[in-house]
């Protein structure tokens, strides 16, 4: 009996004694984690965590203005804003892939980027919608396993992937925003046909893994000779302890093939915001060099896109990659869903 | 409990019966709230696609995955639970305590930390085989405990009085332990079957579709869209399925005892030479589902502080926050299920069977399901609740009301109402009755319910994505973002608090089996 009710006494000083500490934290810590700050600016991110943190603490030194970061999934997020409609919390959008910003795009909630912010950014980088800018750049690649198979047996276009010879040999992950960018590209490259065809390959033909880095760790462990994914993740394991990658290394396709994709990273302002003008400065702040310098910094091993601004050096430059000719600014990863979802693979 | 007394005490209190019979079905009616979303939306489709969507072979691949999990992980719990009560109970197993203790330690650890686990020391155990392993060592407990708490007080004097009619030893258990056994058995059986239905995190790792991680991935890339109300209801389907087959497998015998009496222990079972065979299995359960991802967890947490990885503030924050949610949450199922056990206590009849079996309904519904309903419900219907505590809270409460529900009973049939009746004829009123004889009666069960919600809102992932306040994070959401980033021992910190802070409620459980009546 008296373990009993020591144990029960444990039991109700573990489940309050938070709660009181909550409260004492609360005020100290002037951040309280309970609810959202009516005078932070709301920036809903589907972009890396640290890079987006990165950016809005540099945001919040720079100008004192406050901020809280909701984080979320490309296409989930862009669908959870359009479901908010006009009353949505969220004052800024930053998104891993343009697709998910162009489904509120579509939806008609975003306000105009302002001038300066566009001219910020290199040519090509903003729609000429003039809704949204890019803020950073990804490329595809093939990422393959030097013990198992050599440089001239690679595919020379990521097409040949389809080939019944590369059945079981290669890994993606297709219920990934990453992946699903990457088929938008290639619809708008090679149509829908040549697509369809490519995706119902891929249902009979690929290792089907969670996500980029699982690909990459699945390649680099030997089960399977290939994989498609992006250019960082690879080149953040290499700078790290290359647990990941060790065997490791990328092909990248060029001759403007549907491989060597190029996907931004797009960020906007929504027209519904309380806080517009304090939102535009953050995307100003964001594509500006020194927010582009953060980006650098982060060691995400994204691309810069502000002008002046050089990505990390152990990256190929961006310009010499030789994407195909696809406009970035029609992506529809919808439409690739409905496709995926014929193919069997969603 | 005689039935004309029973009778008398209804007339007696109707009044006060009919509040409660009100409030509980307020409270089924909440949990009921998310199919307001999914059905009709499911509804909404053109019948022709929504057929050509259903009646695809991906589908029938999700449906053959999730039913070969069933087939497997069930049974597996059934006899894992069993065999280790039965060993810990009824036999004369050297340190049995300990065992108890041991069993039930695999609670403390979240089933997608376990799947963590697996996947980092056994990187080829993926697919079938790894879901199937890793859901049974997790599951197991939902089995060993209501079932170990029955055999510890099951009077012996059936079984003796078949041994005298001439049974054999075995035949004796057969005929009249495992009918008894059959209520705890198939209540275990559910639990199990409910979280596999929902289960999420383990199966993403180990790389084995089912519905739910099917609707993940709906949800990714569309969030609230017909598709993942269509594969939802399927999985409705499936729970109702699941929740009829309980009630075939329970039967209508009674268990209790009738009549009064001193109860006894039952005399353990010389293991004799199976005293070796028994530990080694006992050993092998819990060095599976307990050394493993433990030893993981500390060898990943030994690497990080190694290279330096920076902790402290942000980990404190985290787990803060996620005690202060499992606290909130915990409270409001309990508070919630509160009428609809007194009720299923107090006036059984087919109708509160129906409310009991409806609350059971959205908690089979995977976390991202429940979290978009109440998304949807909010945007369009409550604003102002959007992204509060509150709607989460409210979230909790509709996911885990059957544990709190479950545990509930168990202390209200402690606390038979002649007591409470006993106490109002010497002069106390209704309320001053509750407070001075049943609630002494119950804390121990409210407590118990507390532990378990908690324990399930400590490591809930999808629901909490969807709607917690933006600017919370939790361990369970802190671990799943590292941990899909293949980042493990970034990961490790937020998987040792979460085993951490539930090893203690976990030890609360133990209680549930020492002092069942």
């Amino acid at each position: 009996m008296p373990q009993r009710r020591h144990l029960g006494a444990a039991a109700v000083l573990t489940l309050t004694l938070p709660l009181a500490l909550a409260a004492c934290g609360g005020g100290g810590s002037g951040e309280d984690a309970f609810e959202a700050d009516p005078d932070a600016l709301q920036i809903y991110s589907s972009q890396h965590r640290n890079v987006t943190e990165a950016w809005a603490q540099a945001f919040t030194d720079e100008t004192g203005i406050k901020t809280q970061v909701r984080e979320g999934q490309d296409a989930s997020m862009g669908h959870m804003i359009v479901e908010e409609g006009d009353a949505s919390p969220a004052d800024v959008f930053l998104t891993e892939n343009s697709p998910a910003m162009t489904i509120v795009e579509r939806a008609g909630l975003l306000a105009p980027v302002d001038q300066e912010t566009v001219a910020q950014v290199g040519d090509g980088m903003a729609p000429s919608s003039g809704q949204w800018t890019a803020i950073a750049a990804r490329s595809t690649v093939l990422v393959y396993n030097t013990d198992l198979i050599s440089e001239d047996e690679l595919p020379t276009s990521i097409m040949d992937l389809a080939e019944p010879e590369w059945a079981g040999r290669w890994g993606a992950a297709p219920g990934g925003a990453d992946f699903q960018a990457i088929v938008a590209g290639m619809l708008s490259d090679q149509g829908e046909q040549e697509t369809q065809a490519w995706l119902d390959a891929l249902a009979d033909n690929a290792e089907v893994y969670q996500n980029n880095i699982a690909t990459m760790q699945a390649v680099n462990a030997g089960e399977v000779p290939v994989g498609i994914m992006y250019h960082y993740y690879w080149y953040r394991d290499q700078a790290g302890d290359k647990e990941g990658s060790a065997n490791t290394k990328l092909h990248y396709f060029g001759n403007q093939d549907p491989g060597a994709f190029v996907s931004l990273s797009a960020g906007g302002v929504l027209a519904s915001s309380d806080m517009a003008d304090k939102a535009q400065q953050f995307l100003s702040y964001v594509t500006s060099s020194e927010g582009q310098q953060v980006l650098v910094d982060s060691g995400s091993m994204e691309y810069a896109v502000g002008t002046g601004v050089e990505s990390d050096p152990a990256l190929p430059p961006l310009t010499s990659l030789d994407a195909p000719p696809v406009d970035p600014f029609t992506l529809n990863s919808d439409d690739v869903v409905t496709m995926m979802t014929d193919a069997g693979i969603l | 409990m005689p039935a004309s007394f029973r009778a008398q005490s209804v007339g007696a209190r109707s009044l006060g019966a009919r509040g409660v019979a009100v409030a509980a079905a307020l409270v089924a009616a909440l949990t009921l709230l998310p199919l307001l979303v999914v059905v009709p939306d499911a509804l909404s489709a053109d019948p022709g696609e929504a057929a050509s969507y259903l009646l695809r072979p991906r589908v029938g691949e999700l449906l053959t995955n999730t039913g070969m999990l069933f087939v497997v992980t069930v049974p597996a719990t059934v006899v894992v639970g069993v065999a280790a009560a039965w060993l810990v109970e009824r036999t004369a197993l050297p340190g049995a305590g300990v065992w108890r203790t041991l069993l039930l330690a695999p609670l403390a650890v979240p089933s997608f930390v376990s799947a963590y686990a697996w996947v980092t020391v056994a990187p080829w155990l993926d697919g079938f085989g790894g879901a199937a392993l890793v859901t049974t060592l997790a599951y197991f407990p939902f089995v060993f405990l209501p079932v170990a708490a029955l055999l510890r007080t099951l009077d012996p004097g059936d079984e003796e009085a078949a041994r005298s009619l001439g049974l054999s030893p075995a035949a004796a258990v057969v005929r009249t332990v495992l009918p008894r056994l059959r209520p705890a058995l198939s209540g275990g059986a559910l639990l199990v079957a409910l979280h596999l239905l929902a289960e999420y995190g383990v199966l993403e790792m180990m790389r084995f579709q089912t519905f739910t991680t099917a609707i993940m991935q709906q949800y990714a890339v569309g969030f609230s869209d017909t598709s993942s109300s269509l594969l939802a209801s399927v999985l409705l389907t499936l729970c109702l399925v699941a929740l009829v087959l309980d009630l075939l497998a329970r039967g209508r015998h009674r268990v209790a005892r009738v009549g009064s009496g001193v109860q006894r222990r039952a005399v353990p079972a010389v293991l004799g030479g199976w005293t070796t065979p028994a530990l080694v299995f006992l050993a092998a359960v819990v060095a599976l589902s307990v050394a493993v991802p433990v030893a993981t967890v500390v060898r990943w947490l030994l690497h990080g502080i190694a290279e330096g990885d920076p902790l402290g503030a942000d980990l404190l924050q985290v787990t803060l926050s996620t005690l202060g949610l499992a606290v909130l949450g915990a409270l409001a199922a309990v508070v919630a299920a509160l009428p609809g056990a007194w009720l299923l206590n107090r006036h059984r009849s087919g109708l509160t069977l129906l409310l009991e079996r409806t609350t059971f309904i959205a908690s089979a519904l995977p976390g991202v399901v429940v979290g978009l309903a109440m998304v949807t419900l909010a945007v369009r219907w409550a604003r102002p609740v959007y992204q509060t505590v509150g709607l989460i809270v409210l979230a909790y409460a509709i996911l885990f009301l059957p544990r709190a529900m479950v545990s509930l009973r168990a202390g209200l049939a402690a606390a038979r109402p002649e007591l409470s009746e006993a106490a109002r004829s010497l002069g106390l009123s209704g309320l001053a009755a509750f407070v001075r004889v049943v609630l002494p009666l119950v804390a121990p069960s409210v407590l118990t319910a507390l532990v378990l919600v908690a324990l399930a809102v400590n490591t809930e992932l999808t629901a909490t994505l969807l709607l917690a306040p933006t600017g919370t994070d939790t361990l369970a959401l802190a671990f799943w973002r590292e941990a899909s980033e293949l980042d493990y021992a970034a990961a490790a910190p937020f998987a040792a608090v979460m085993i951490t802070m539930s090893v203690p409620l976990t030890m609360l459980l133990r209680r549930q089996i020492l002092e069942e009546r």
